[in-house]
Parts: C-alpha cells; structure tokens; sequence
C-alpha cells in the first residue's frame, strides 16, 4: 500500500527511488568509516516515546525500528519490522508479521509482545509522551490513557504475529505504525533505565549508542546484528554538542566536521551557495512545512473573513522569501507543494494592496485597524514579523508586533483571546507524518481549537470536519485519488474562508563534507533532518 | 574566626533560600505551560491534565515551593522538562568545564588587568597611560561573540595554533580564556591602575623610595601587595559571573559550560535547568565573596574578620 503521490512529487520520488537503488543497492559501496555531526543544542532525549524535536527525531530512527518505514529519500510507506501486513476489508483490522530473527541491542530477539508493550507504554499516561495522541484511533484508546497504557485492540496472536483492531476506519493508521512514538523498546531495558531510558536507548535500529557524554557529545556504532543486510554504511556517527553553526560551518570547510546538524548559518548562507566548489556539498530539497500568519478568528475585526482575505493579499511573500535568501518558496495553500492533496495550479491569494485596502473598505475600517502579531523571538522570525507588520501598514494595518519566547507564543496562541495574529515560523507546521491530514486535525480543524490547543486561528468548521472524517475513513486503497482529491477540497475551502495567510514552504539545504557520499535524496530525506543516517557513506573507504 | 564563619554560613543559607523563592515566583508567573509543553503539540487535553497532575503543577504555589524545598534538601534538583534527565546531572556534567574556564579566564584577566593597570599607573598622566585606559575601555565595551570569532578567525582558522572551538585539551582552553581576559581585563586594569596610584602616594612608599629603593623593587615589593586588595575582591565577583556561565563565549568556542545549558533552558522554558543553573550560580556567589573576605586578611594583616 503505497502513499499516493502527485504526479510531479511521484515522478521525482521515482527518481530519487531509482537513485538509491542503483547506490544502496549496488553491491560496490564499501561498509566503513565514520561521520561527525554538528549541533548547537543539547540532545534531548533519545527514548522513542518522548523524542519529539528535528534534532532527536531522526537519531531515534537510526536505533529504533518500527513496524513501518518510508523508502530512503522518499514518503513512501514500506514494511520494516513487519514482513508483511494484511488490512481487513472493512479497515477496521490490520495483521503484522514480523520479520524474523530482529534482536535487540541486547542480544534479545524481537516479539510481538514488545511491539504491543512498546506502544502502550507511549499511551500509558504515566510515560507523559507527547505522541499518545497519534494512537487515537486504536480501540480502547480513551479506556487506556485513562488508565494505565493498556490497549484492547492489540492482541499478540503468536510471537511472530500481532493483530491491531481500530475503533474507526483510519487512512493514516499505518504511517502511526512508521511514527518513532511507535517504535520497539525492550521492556526489561525499560524497566532497568526507568526514567533515563532516554539516556541509554536500546533498540532494534541500524546503530547503538556507544558513548554520551552530556554538553559534549553522543557516540552511535554501528549494529554488527541489523537485520537488513548491508547496512547502515557507517561504522560510526558522532555527534559534537554545542557548536554555533558559524563555528562548524569553519570546521567543515577545514574537514574537521562532515554534516552540519543546524544547517548553513543564514549570515553566511548566499555565500556559501555561492561559491562553486560546494556545489556538490550542498543538497537542497522540499520541506513537509508551511509558515502562516494564523488570524484568530474569535476575535475583532478577524471574525470577518473579508478582513483575514485582506491581509492575504497585502503580505508580499517573495520579499520574505528574500527575506531568508531565498530558503523557501511561497505559498498559496496550507499543504506544501510535496504533500499529496496539494493542490497543483491554485494561484491562492494574489499580493495585491490595492484589492486588500478595498476589501478592508468594505469589511468597515477604510482607515484600517490596531491589531497585535505575536512571533517566536530566535531569528529569523523577527525580521520575517516586521516585513508583515510593514506590509500590514501599507493598507492600513497597525498590528504591533511581540516577539517572545517560543512557549510563551504557543500559550498564548492556545487562549481562545490570547493572540489576534501570530506569525508560525521556528514553530508550526512540520508534517509529523507525509499525509494532509496531519495539516488538518490539531492546526485546522474542531480538535486543535481548544484551550491549549494548535489551532491558533480557532477556525472549527464542523463541515468540513466531516469531511476530514470522511477522508480519513476511506481506506481502501483503490479509493487513494478519491481520498487526496477530498482533501484537496478540504484545504482549497479552507483558503476561501481564510483562517491563515499562508506565506511560504520551507526547502531544506543540508551541506556535508566530500568525504560523506550518497544520492542527494538521502540528504533532503523527507522524514529524516539533517540526513538519512543509515543510508549515507563515507567516500573515503571506498 | 569560627563565629565569623557560622555566621557567614547562615547568612548564606538565608540568600539561597530568598533566591530560590524570587526564583521560583517569577517562573511561576511565566505564561508557559510547562505541562502543555511536555505534552507536546498533538496531545489530548486528557493528557495534559495527567502530566500536570504526576508533577503537582496542579498544587498552590506554596506547596510546589515547599515540595521544591524539601527535595532540594535531599539532592534532588528535579528533572528536566526538555531533557527529561535529573537537572543535578546536567549541571554536575558541566561544572568540570565551567570551573576549568572560570580559571583560565582569571588568571588571563589577572595578568592582562595586573600588568596593563601597574603600566598605567606608573606612567601616569603619560601617553602610555593614556593608551592604556583607552584600550581598557575598549575592552571592556567590545562585544564578546566579535572578539570571540576574531580571535577564533586569526589564531585557528588562519594561522592553525589553536584548535577551532571544542574541549578537552590545553589548547582548547586558551582561545576562550583570552577572549574573556580580554574583555574583563579592562576592568581589572582600570582597577588596579587606580589603586596603585593611591598606593604610591602613601608614606610608606615616600620612606622606601628615600631609602633609595629602586623603581621595580617600590612597585613589585612594596606596593603591589597593597594595591590588589580591591582586585582580590573582585574575583570573588568574577567567581560568581563565570558560574552562571560566559554564554556567548561558551557558544562561539563549543566549550560545554554552564552558560550553554543556562542559554538552552532559557530559550526552551526548561523550568527545572533554570531554577538549578540559578541556585548553582547563587552558591557560587555567596562562595566566591566569602572566600575573597577570608583571602583579605593574608594579603592586609590589618583587616579583622568579625
């Protein structure tokens, strides 16, 4: 069962597809060598259940496994632990084999009973995961987070088989199954480690840790027992803590360090593109992200669609694209351009200010209003801000701008009158999983607009929740166009009522050493930042 | 002596606990919610209100606060809500780094303020003094990630003496020492400078030189054991400053530090970090004044502790 794809964002992921098959799967790549990676933060946490950051999520994929993955430098869906998978007529009931012969980093083989502990230990309200949510739709999901993690609908039907029964069709259910909340954790290690089993991970996955010190560095060595043969490339990866990226992008130029973890630093950024000998060092690609503004639609003047249409049209999106050196495109809808259901061809709202002062004039405020914008103060946003607050002002628009802390903006955002406009970047929205409906549910639709919710505009259309319903049970997957197609309407009716103003998608630059080689999708993949960490090789050893 | 220091200890009891409390409320007054933030951007309401409650955030203020107290009594400095590790572990990993810098940033002050404010001083009301004071100010009024990158460029990346960034060995240590004893030299310049010169007009001074002591001999012998009592003082500040970490210059030169987690806790609201960094920082400043007050009398007999 494959992710339906546009044509354009199939056609390259073929490519891509095509690309690693002809470099992972050629016999001639040489195991060996090592990588260094660098950071300015602190590795928060490496256990699978809580991870939740750009940083930590793809190193848990290098020592987790789940039931589901996606192929290298693609969104499409594959078994991993699982050899295979049967889904019930009704989609109600989905059947895992696993694979045989997994082992853990301990020695220990792979059961059904840990894939069946591992995600009712995410559930289990005790473990405080931020993931819980993703397994809504398993039966017995509400009894379990209200009790202790325990899920009806998982049943171990022999140590090689588990059964999966859910309490509503789910067309997103198996990328849940690819999902790091999802991933097989020994339970005896668990139990070992308590509560800093984040510290000392042991997992299924390509590589193990090997050494942590904190504020400095994290050690992975490769998994001479993984189950799929041939990887990963690397004998070891480390990851150095606490380098300023204008620091490491030094380092890097002097071959001390091989993948920029926080990416090219944006001052340095154009010159570095610039310069032809990176050419090859620096892959670029699309991103599962949008940046908006959010208009809370609670509050004055933003409960007049015409207002929030107005300020669609007065934000000049390619200069903010310039804005951040051209790391983005603009965007016209809420799903960015990789995203199935996006839709291709729809022009959205044209940046016209004379159009946005007319409709302005119509809504009752020829001489615009006070409004406030609300914006996570690490850069760029706050330059991005003040280009909207300057575009805002050009039709009259007085919105005084916050910049604050990422958690105040977020708490502020989930007051139903806490912030009239706020600005998404360095917060919202990247895609936790490559389909549309993870664009909806906490960040559009009913669910997210509640008291500490996501959903800052608190746009709830029952309609067109419905309508997610409805998109979101159609499992079959000859039904797959049909199910994009009904999410493409879903999106392109939320652009005429307008809750955000889109403004543009993130594209990811990775940039590595020579000495890190591997077809460029491994560098961009879209669910693995900053690379594919199985998948890469070092040229050296070749 | 004994009594000077009980009462030392208890005055320094009462600070760390005012300083946990002033602490405590203002991040209690923070609009994050340390719940929400925990939980993540897709979790249901139930949830939330499950975390809130496993970490008694549902409880007035005064017993978090004294629930706070009574763990801290016990070692337990809570666990971070980002890192989810115990917030003493974390501190404890960069006390190593943060102590080594602290060091090396003294002694580089030290010997760029001692030398540069004795210069002066000497030369007073001379060009060289003149210079002097205006490289001090410059100093001490230069931003730090400039100087930090300056140096970093010159003597690491262009010349290639000194490792770019990192820890572990001596070499690391210098580029990062120099840059903060380059910026606080200036004060310490400023301050030795003014009291040398208050020393050298004294009548033990005029006695030494009418005995026919020479110039270095007046300044090294006699007059400079007097002179860095203020000096001495001010380490003990330095002491308390480094500990809560030299931020930018931790983050510039990769130097894993208290600084970089302080900077980290704050930017992620990390509540437990930051209460710990503060408290450590506190114990610090109370430590490094009183030992600065103990150090006094070695250096001046005349000076009594009562």
């Amino acid at each position: 069962m494959r992710t339906l794809m546009l044509a354009g964002a199939l056609a390259s992921a073929l490519l891509c597809g095509t690309a690693l098959t002809q470099a992972a799967g050629a016999a001639d790549i040489k195991n060996g060598g090592s990588m260094i990676v660098t950071y300015k933060d602190d590795v928060a946490t490496l256990d699978p259940a809580i991870g939740y950051d750009w940083q930590n999520w793809s190193m848990i994929k290098a020592l987790f496994d789940g039931l589901m993955d996606y192929e290298p430098g693609t969104t499409t869906l594959r078994p991993n632990l699982a050899e295979s998978y049967e889904m019930s007529a009704d989609g109600m009931t989905y059947t895992f084999k696993l694979r045989p012969g997994v082992k853990f980093h301990n020695g220990r083989a792979l059961t059904a009973e840990d894939i069946k502990y591992s995600i009712e230990r995410t559930v289990n309200p005790a473990t405080q995961s931020p993931g819980a949510g993703f397994f809504g739709s398993i039966k017995g999901f509400e009894e379990a987070t209200a009790g202790d993690g325990s899920l009806s609908g998982i049943t171990v039907v022999d140590p090689r088989t588990v059964r999966i029964e859910l309490s509503r069709p789910d067309a997103t259910f198996l990328h849940v199954m690819a999902i790091n909340f999802s991933f097989a954790v020994p339970k005896e290690e668990v139990e070992k480690s308590g509560a800093d089993f984040g510290k000392q991970p042991v997992g299924t996955g390509a590589f193990k840790l090997a050494e942590w010190v904190l504020g400095q560095r994290v050690v992975f060595e490769r998994n001479p027992d993984y189950f799929e043969q041939g990887l990963p490339h690397l004998d070891q990866i480390t990851f150095e803590i606490g380098q300023e990226p204008t620091v490491a992008l030094l380092r890097l130029e002097r071959g001390e360090v091989d993948v920029l973890g926080d990416g090219i630093p944006p001052a340095r950024f154009l010159e570095v593109r610039g310069n032809a000998k990176n050419k090859d060092l620096i892959a670029e690609g699309g991103q599962l992200h949008t940046g908006y503004v959010a208009m809370n639609v609670l509050m004055e003047p933003f409960d007049d669609v015409r207002v929030r249409r107005a300020v669609n049209m007065a934000i000049n999106k390619d200069r903010i694209v310039r804005i951040i050196n051209g790391r983005a495109v603009p965007a016209t809808q809420p799903l960015p351009p990789t995203m199935p259901g996006y839709a291709k061809g729809y022009e959205g709202y044209a940046f016209d200010q004379n159009k946005a002062k007319a409709l302005l004039a119509e809504a009752g405020f020829p001489d615009g209003f006070d409004t406030e914008i609300l914006a996570n103060n690490t850069d760029p946003n706050p330059r991005i801000v003040q280009a909207i607050q300057q575009d805002l002002a050009a039709v009259g628009i007085r919105a005084a701008v916050k910049t604050l802390a990422q958690a105040n903006v977020i708490a502020a955002g989930g007051e139903p009158q806490g912030a009239p406009m706020i600005w998404s970047g360095g917060m919202a929205w990247i895609a936790d999983f490559p389909d549309p409906s993870n664009f909806y549910g906490p960040i559009l639709g009913c669910a997210g607009a509640v008291p500490g919710g996501w959903n800052w505009s608190w746009y709830c259309n029952k309609d067109l929740d419905a309508k997610a319903a409805a998109a979101d049970a159609m499992v079959d997957p000859a039904k797959k166009e049909e199910r994009t197609a009904a999410w493409r309407d879903i999106y392109l009716k939320i652009m005429e009522d307008a809750p955000w103003a889109p403004v543009f998608n993130e594209q990811r630059f990775t940039m590595h050493s020579a000495r890190m080689g591997g077809p460029d999708a491994i560098f961009v993949d879209p669910v693995h930042i900053p690379v594919n960490y199985e998948q890469v090789y070092a040229t050296d050893v070749q | 002596m004994a009594g000077y220091l009980a009462r030392r200890v208890v005055q320094a009891v009462l600070i760390l606990l005012g300083v946990t409390f002033v602490t405590f409320i203002l991040l209690y007054l923070l609009p994050a919610d340390p719940a929400r933030q925990i939980a993540g951007r897709s979790a249901t309401a139930a949830t939330v209100q499950s975390i809130r409650q496993q970490l008694g955030l549902d409880l007035p203020l005064w017993q978090q606060y004294l629930r706070y107290l009574g763990n801290l009594v016990q070692g337990d400095m809570g666990r971070s809500y980002i890192q989810r590790t115990e917030v003493a572990s974390l501190v404890w990993s960069r006390l190593p780094a943060t102590l080594l810098l602290m060091a090396g940033a003294i002694v580089c002050e030290l010997a760029i303020g001692l030398a540069a404010g004795i210069l002066a001083a000497v030369r007073r009301g001379r060009p060289t003094d003149t210079a002097i004071m205006v490289a001090s100010f410059l100093g001490v009024s230069a931003p730090q990630f400039v100087v930090g990158i300056l140096l970093l460029y010159v003597f690491a990346v262009q010349l290639g003496w000194f490792p770019i960034g990192g820890y572990g060995t001596f070499a690391h240590l210098v580029l990062p020492s120099l840059t903060l004893g380059i910026l606080g030299g200036g004060w310490y310049s400023r301050m030795a400078r003014s009291s040398m010169v208050d020393v050298l007009r004294q009548d033990y001074i005029r006695t030494a030189r009418a005995k026919g002591a020479g110039g270095r001999r007046i300044v090294f012998v006699h007059a400079l054991r007097n002179a860095v009592l203020p000096l001495i003082a001010m380490i003990g500040l330095d002491i308390g400053i480094f500990m809560s970490g030299a931020v930018v210059v931790e983050s510039v030169f990769g130097w894993p530090g208290i600084g970089q987690l302080t900077w980290q806790a704050i930017q992620q609201v990390d509540i437990p970090v930051i209460m710990g960094v503060t408290l450590t920082a506190a114990v610090f400043i109370v430590l490094g004044n009183l030992l600065a007050d103990l150090i006094a009398p070695l250096a001046d007999p005349r000076i009594k502790l009562r």
